[in-house]
């Protein structure tokens, strides 16, 4: 088999048909000529997902294309159940491109609403043709949308793992056969990791194996709803598997290396700056009252100098409020080497960076409330510069805890 | 008469050395006893302080919040109470074997009892300590579940929590321990009781209104408009 598209879903009957129709069209146009297998592993949809995209026929497409495949597309649909969807969902989604023999395999969401054909294009061709190992996507976003890949897991996983991957945590990424087989080996299926953020522990271990890394446009970044990504379950996918992984990759990231941009294919980054409703104020009383209420907690993670700066910015009205970098990247380090020593539950940790996050996102709003696309990039380049200079603090930390 | 006496003492010396001649090596056989307990008893100290300091027992005890109240009573880190309980049951059962061997009946009778009790009060301290164990775990899974959900008097509730579980670990161990058992389980089921239908009462009759209001404001309109305004954070 060339070419393999995993499509795993749990009940997403509204919008998986788009999407298969989507990936069949871009397979048509850009790989006509290619052996290629859909893969939808489903986590038990109670929906009609499954009779969806045994419904969406390789017919439609031709007729509304004029589009032949000159091979045939096939689609294999699988029932899983237990364990953390994802992750279940992954592991037989390599499995079968291991087993396929295939040369480059993609995923994509169920849940991409505004896919195009040219994203099958975009993801599967660095890897099918120009032997790139991991292509990860470039979305273009409101400049207020992925605040916390912006502003904790991209300039982290840049300043300790010395990759300029934009997108660590993704949900559409394409992969070559070799790293295929190589997961499938590696401990990123560790219970240990919370059985979450599988898409994340999948760039973690490329860049820890060394593989070939590159990113591609995709374009707009739509979410089905705005607020449907639930900001604790959110942090324990990236920020806690991010934290995770710093114990088995220690002699990677301890080394001091200089950060490395990855080929990209398009533009690096898009920005929007359409008007959007925000409530600052809710997210100013969160942190607030989350620094007021979860002091204990709080006392068991930071360091008391930390902590008491965390504590007075708290007292500031709305206007002066202001989480500085160096501060945010002094607790970001701080939760990283107690999540490292389990000062308590590692996903009580996590959770209660929660509320100091909202902190930094109120900051970030107050900042670049009318920032243009290059003062945004500005801004998020200053924070990376920042975790990248305050790397040795991290060092120390874990070192001295140890 | 003289001669009589004498040989009434001397009958009496024999019979006290005799006494003392059966009764010599049993007393050495228990003081042997003893002194391989003690050197057990020492060996199992040791290794259980160090296995519960590899195990990072005293963190655990500090999470719980057992070090603070261990600190207020002047007593030493977790491990090293735990190790020196473990010395000191071990040593009194070997004690033990050592008084059998004496054969005291009465004196035999009130240690044998005093032991029976022994592994009563471990189990009760065991079920204490855990219960502290969880009421920490959980008043703090409560206490940063309602602050990220912005709910109002987040402390109230996670103190709320660990009171229940403390008072349901108090009434646990006391009734291993035997003590009082009817009336701490009479005022558990009384306060615990009075606690659900205050609530009750308090949702069900007097604030039936404003209940309605509260959770359809907590659960609908305001959480609407909340998802709104949120910002998708990937």
């Amino acid at each position: 088999m060339d070419l393999l598209v995993g499509v795993p879903t749990q009940n997403n009957a509204k919008t998986v048909g788009e999407v298969v129709q989507a990936i069949r069209l871009g397979l048509l146009k850009f790989f006509p000529r290619e052996r290629v297998v859909i893969v939808n592993p489903d986590g038990g949809s109670k929906d009609s997902t499954r009779d969806v995209i045994a419904a969406a026929s390789i017919n439609d497409v031709q007729r509304s294309s004029d589009l032949y495949a000159l091979r045939t597309l096939h689609c294999i649909s699988t029932v899983y159940d237990g364990g953390s969807g994802t992750e279940v969902a992954l592991r037989a989604i390599l499995a079968a491109a291991e087993l396929l023999r295939a040369k480059a395999c993609t995923i994509v969401s169920p849940e991409s609403i505004n896919i195009t054909p040219d994203w099958i294009e975009r993801l599967l061709r660095p890897v099918y043709r120009d032997n790139f190992d991991l292509v990860t996507p470039l979305y273009r976003r409101h400049k207020f949308d992925g605040l916390l890949l912006r502003n904790l897991v991209y300039p982290m996983t840049r300043a300790l793992y010395a990759k300029r991957v934009r997108e660590p945590y993704a949900v559409e990424f394409a992969f070559s056969g070799r790293l295929g087989s190589h997961l499938l080996e590696q401990q990123i299926w560790d219970q240990a990791a919370g059985g979450v953020g599988t898409e994340m522990r999948v760039t973690l271990a490329a860049i820890a194996g060394d593989f070939r890394l590159g990113q591609t446009f995709l374009g707009t970044k739509q979410h089905l709803d705005r607020g449907s990504a639930d900001l604790v379950p959110a942090m324990r996918q990236t920020v806690g598997t991010l934290f995770w992984s710093l114990e088995p990759n220690f002699q990677l990231w301890s080394a001091s290396r200089a950060t490395e941009s990855i080929p990209t294919f398009g533009a690096e980054s898009e920005l929007t700056a359409e008007p959007i409703r925000v409530n600052r104020k809710r997210l100013y009383q969160l942190f607030s009252s989350g620094v007021s209420e979860l002091e204990p907690v709080l006392r068991s993670i930071l360091s008391p100098q930390t902590l008491t700066e965390i504590q007075a910015i708290a007292k500031l009205g709305e206007d002066d409020f202001r989480y500085s970098h160096e501060l945010w990247v002094k607790t970001a380090y701080e939760f990283a080497a107690s999540y490292h020593k389990s000062v308590i539950n590692r996903d009580h940790i996590i959770q209660a960076l929660a509320p100091l996050y909202r902190g930094k996102v109120y900051t970030f709003l107050l900042e670049n409330r009318e920032a243009s696309a290059d003062e945004i990039e500005a801004h998020v380049e200053a924070l990376c510069l920042t975790f990248e200079r305050m790397k040795p603090y991290l060092l120390d930390l874990w070192n001295a805890r140890e | 008469m003289w001669e009589m006496i004498m040989g009434e003492l001397d009958h009496a010396m024999q019979e006290l050395a005799r006494n003392f001649a059966h009764f010599l090596p049993r007393l050495l056989a228990m003081l042997i006893i003893a002194l391989l307990g003690w050197v057990v008893a020492y060996v199992l100290k040791i290794s259980l302080r160090g296995i519960l300091r590899i195990a990072k027992f005293d963190k655990l005890s500090d999470n719980a919040g057992a070090t603070q109240l261990l600190n207020k009573l002047a007593l030493p880190s977790s491990s090293e109470l735990l190790s020196r309980v473990v010395f000191w049951v071990v040593w009194l059962g070997f004690i033990l074997l050592g008084v059998q061997v004496l054969g005291i009946v009465g004196l035999q009778e009130h240690i044998a009892r005093t032991f029976l009790y022994l592994p009563r009060l471990f189990v009760a301290l065991l079920i204490f300590f855990f219960g502290l164990v969880a009421a920490s775990f959980f008043s703090r899974a409560v206490l940063l579940a309602s602050v990220n959900a912005g709910s109002p008097s987040p402390g109230l509730l996670a103190t709320l929590i660990r009171t229940i579980i403390v008072i349901f670990a108090v009434t646990m161990a006391f009734e291993q321990l035997g003590l009082a058992e009817r009336t701490i389980l009479i005022a558990f089921a009384i306060a615990f009781g009075a606690l659900m239908l205050g609530l009750a009462i308090a949702f069900g009759i007097g604030g039936r209104d404003l209940a309605k209001q509260f959770l359809e404001r907590r659960f609908s309109k305001e959480k609407q408009e909340q998802r709104q305004d949120e910002l998708s954070p990937l």
